[in-house]
């Protein structure tokens, strides 16, 4: 069942017909996404080939507007890939549309623009965002919304969260011979729509769901309240990674929000907080990985 | 990006917040013009010398003084100019119309990563460091919950003024800044504005002494005016930054000295962390700075950031960390050969390679068979780390 993105879920991709957009399309039909069709005003009514999970030739649908995909397709997720300057546009829309989750893949948007689709997202009620600046998501054997690869792991009982794209692929490569039930990029940006947080309590809800790793790293403080959160209503074992330990004070680590500020948002504070919720935290994703690896051997 | 103060003054200025006059100077002899078109010495005006940095406490550390003359701003922006403040050279200086000063407050407007929206906060208690007064006094600073999607009104801001315990005397003024530093803090994509202090002026103006403005570097490509800013400060900054930031290398020097260059921010940051656990056992060997090439890693990429990382002179081992995801290592592989060919006698230093992921027997394959001296092959992230840490320590 995994969380947020099933196999039944109806992908549309906002950006299909961009080169980008165009790549991760194949990749998501590749791994047995169902992509029902992408959104270009100026393209409406044209089709893109592309090659289904089965090898055979397939025709994609361009609609005018998400309005008009989620009317003809029925579809339930939007993926988007359009450039950070018309992002906030293409995620309103989706919000507008009622999409139930929209996955913004796209880096280097500007806070304000989230800051303000998420408000939306929130005035309006219907809609999960994720991201931005993220991998997306992904249900190995389900389905695949984002850039995540597909094969580095099937389908298991292991849930991941992650601020990290490649920590995430790392994560789950160590750990292939278990599996994962679903795999989320949460993004590294300062303002993000789903958090730790939101993954923690869909994992712990998930019957699939056995044991849930968590990714964090410096900036903000999404980890200790996550660790607050998981002391409060997590029964599930958790395993924990922080990134950005040696980071100094004051400088952007690639993503826009890991920063330590002054005092705020250092890795050692956030696994000291992840400890004391009873949370095992790694010092390195290999030792995270066994820690991860030793509680399921446990369960089984 | 941080403002300096001065930029900020400019900035609030432009959008309508009260300020002082104030001018910048890089000399002694342009602080001695501005103080004295500023009056300095006349009916007994004062100006004062404030250091131009990106850092708090410079009032502790020497870096501001008040003058009498127009002789007396150049004394003191001489002595203020080319101080080491927090290891901030001071290049330039703001000369500031002196102000009378009846009370200070402290006004602020800034993201709420935690709640996704942005908070203002307020207090009638200014001039301390905010910090402390968070930690010492946290009823006296008033935090107030702005809707991104509505900002700040004459509603919202009149909500702040009287969390904050503003007087009736004074609280419409505040009021009314509160909605102008709102404005620049939309127009300018700003992810902070401060004003500390805020003050109360003795012929009962309100005034914006001191202001700290931080940008968001995401929305550089719509507001070129800064953008610009950014580019001067790059340059102005470390060569080696510079030098990555030409080459769209997102690149952060540190002390160490291990290099590293890995693919995706959190792999990158992780790597840090795994070479400076792996030094330990050698001497307190760390990494030498953040180098994420990201999702492309082709041989230019990689050529790239290995030069700018061997032009680091304190750089003793290399460690290339990738975890092939939508890359596959066997591109990383060739990427690496065909660097190490475009750098030819450059490459001088030991390089670590660790590689996982999509198409790794393949990537492997390839380096074995270049086989070049200086390249060592390491599987795990770990082991790798170990490797170049002892490298590094020879």
């Amino acid at each position: 069942m995994a969380i947020f993105l099933t196999k039944d879920s109806k992908v549309i991709v906002q950006g299909m017909t961009g080169s980008e957009g165009r790549k991760h399309t194949q990749r998501m039909l590749t791994s047995g996404t169902t992509v029902v069709g992408g959104v270009n005003p100026k393209k409406a009514g044209e089709t893109v080939e592309f090659t289904a999970a089965d090898g055979s030739t397939t025709q994609i649908p361009v609609f005018g507007s998400v309005r008009d995909a989620v009317a003809q397709t029925g579809a339930d997720t939007s993926v988007i890939f359009v450039p950070a300057a018309g992002t906030k546009a293409a995620a309103v829309e989706a919000i507008d549309a009622e999409v139930p989750l929209v996955v913004v893949i796209t880096e280097g948007v500007p806070v304000k623009d989230t800051a303000e689709l998420f408000a939306h997202s929130q005035a309006v009620g219907k809609s999960r965002v994720i991201g931005p600046n993220c991998p997306g998501l992904i249900s190995p054997g389900a389905s695949n919304a984002g850039i995540i690869p597909a094969d580095i792991t099937p389908a298991g009982r292991i849930g991941l969260v992650s601020k990290s794209g490649t920590l995430t692929y790392q994560m789950m490569y160590e750990l292939a011979d278990f599996g994962f039930s679903t795999a989320v990029g949460i993004g590294g940006d300062p303002i993000i729509g789903t958090t730790h947080i939101d993954a923690l309590a869909a994992f712990q809800a998930d019957p699939e769901t056995d044991v849930i790793v968590m990714i964090g790293e410096i900036g903000g403080d999404a980890e200790e309240r996550a660790a607050a959160f998981i002391k409060e209503n997590v029964t599930k074992p958790v395993i924990g990674y922080v990134a950005g330990f040696t980071a100094p004070e004051g400088k952007t680590m690639g993503h826009a929000g890991a920063i330590v500020s002054g005092s705020a948002g250092t890795a050692q504070a956030k696994k000291e907080a992840l400890e004391a919720a009873g949370v095992k935290v790694g010092r390195t994703p290999s030792e995270t990985a066994a820690l991860a690896r030793e509680v399921m051997q446990s369960l089984a | 990006m941080d403002l300096f103060e001065y930029q900020a003054r400019d900035l609030f200025e432009s959008h309508g917040v009260p300020v002082l006059p104030g001018l910048v100077a890089t000399t002694p002899e342009e602080a001695r013009a501005a103080a004295e078109q500023l009056g300095a010495g006349v009916d007994g005006k004062v100006v004062v010398v404030k250091a131009q940095v990106k850092v708090g406490g410079r009032g502790k550390a020497g870096g501001v003084k008040v003058a009498r003359s127009p002789e007396e701003a150049a004394d003191r922006a001489s002595d203020i100019l080319g101080m080491d403040i927090k290891g901030h050279t001071v290049h330039k200086v703001m000369i500031a119309a002196g102000a009378d000063i009846a009370t200070e407050y402290y006004v602020s407007l800034l993201l709420d990563r935690a709640e996704r929206r942005y908070l203002a906060m307020a207090s009638v208690e200014g001039g301390m460091e905010i910090e402390q007064l968070a930690v010492e006094r946290p009823e006296a600073l008033a935090r107030v919950a702005v809707d991104p999607a509505v900002g700040i009104d004459a509603a919202k801001a009149a909500e702040i003024t009287t969390a904050a315990g503003f007087g009736d005397d004074v609280a419409p003024q505040v009021a009314d800044v509160l909605e102008k530093l709102w404005t620049v803090y939309r127009e300018a994509d700003a992810t902070l504005v401060e004003v500390n202090p805020l003050v109360l002026t003795g012929d009962g103006r309100v005034v914006a002494l001191d202001g700290k403005v931080s940008l968001d570097d995401n929305a550089s490509f719509r507001h070129p005016e800064t953008a610009a800013l950014a580019e001067e400060e790059a340059a102005a900054g470390d060569p080696l930054e510079a030098k990555a930031r030409a080459s769209h290398l997102n690149y952060v020097k540190l002390d160490g000295e291990v290099g590293i260059i890995g693919n995706g921010a959190g792999l990158v940051m992780s790597t840090l962390d795994v070479v400076a656990q792996a030094g330990e056992e050698f001497g307190g060997v760390k990494p030498a700075n953040f180098l994420d090439i990201g999702g492309g890693a082709s041989a230019q990429v990689m050529a790239n950031g290995l030069d700018v990382i061997l032009g680091d002179p304190q750089v003793k081992s290399v460690f290339v960390n990738v975890f092939g995801g939508i890359t596959a290592c066997d591109a990383v592989a060739n990427g690496i050969v065909q660097a190490l060919e475009i750098l030819g006698d450059e490459a001088t230093k030991p390089l670590v390679v660790r590689l996982d992921g999509n198409n790794v027997v393949e990537g492997r394959r390839i380096l074995a068979e270049a086989a070049h001296p200086l390249v060592t092959v390491v599987d795990t992230m770990d082991g790798a780390a170990r490797t170049a840490a002892q490298l590094a320590s020879r």
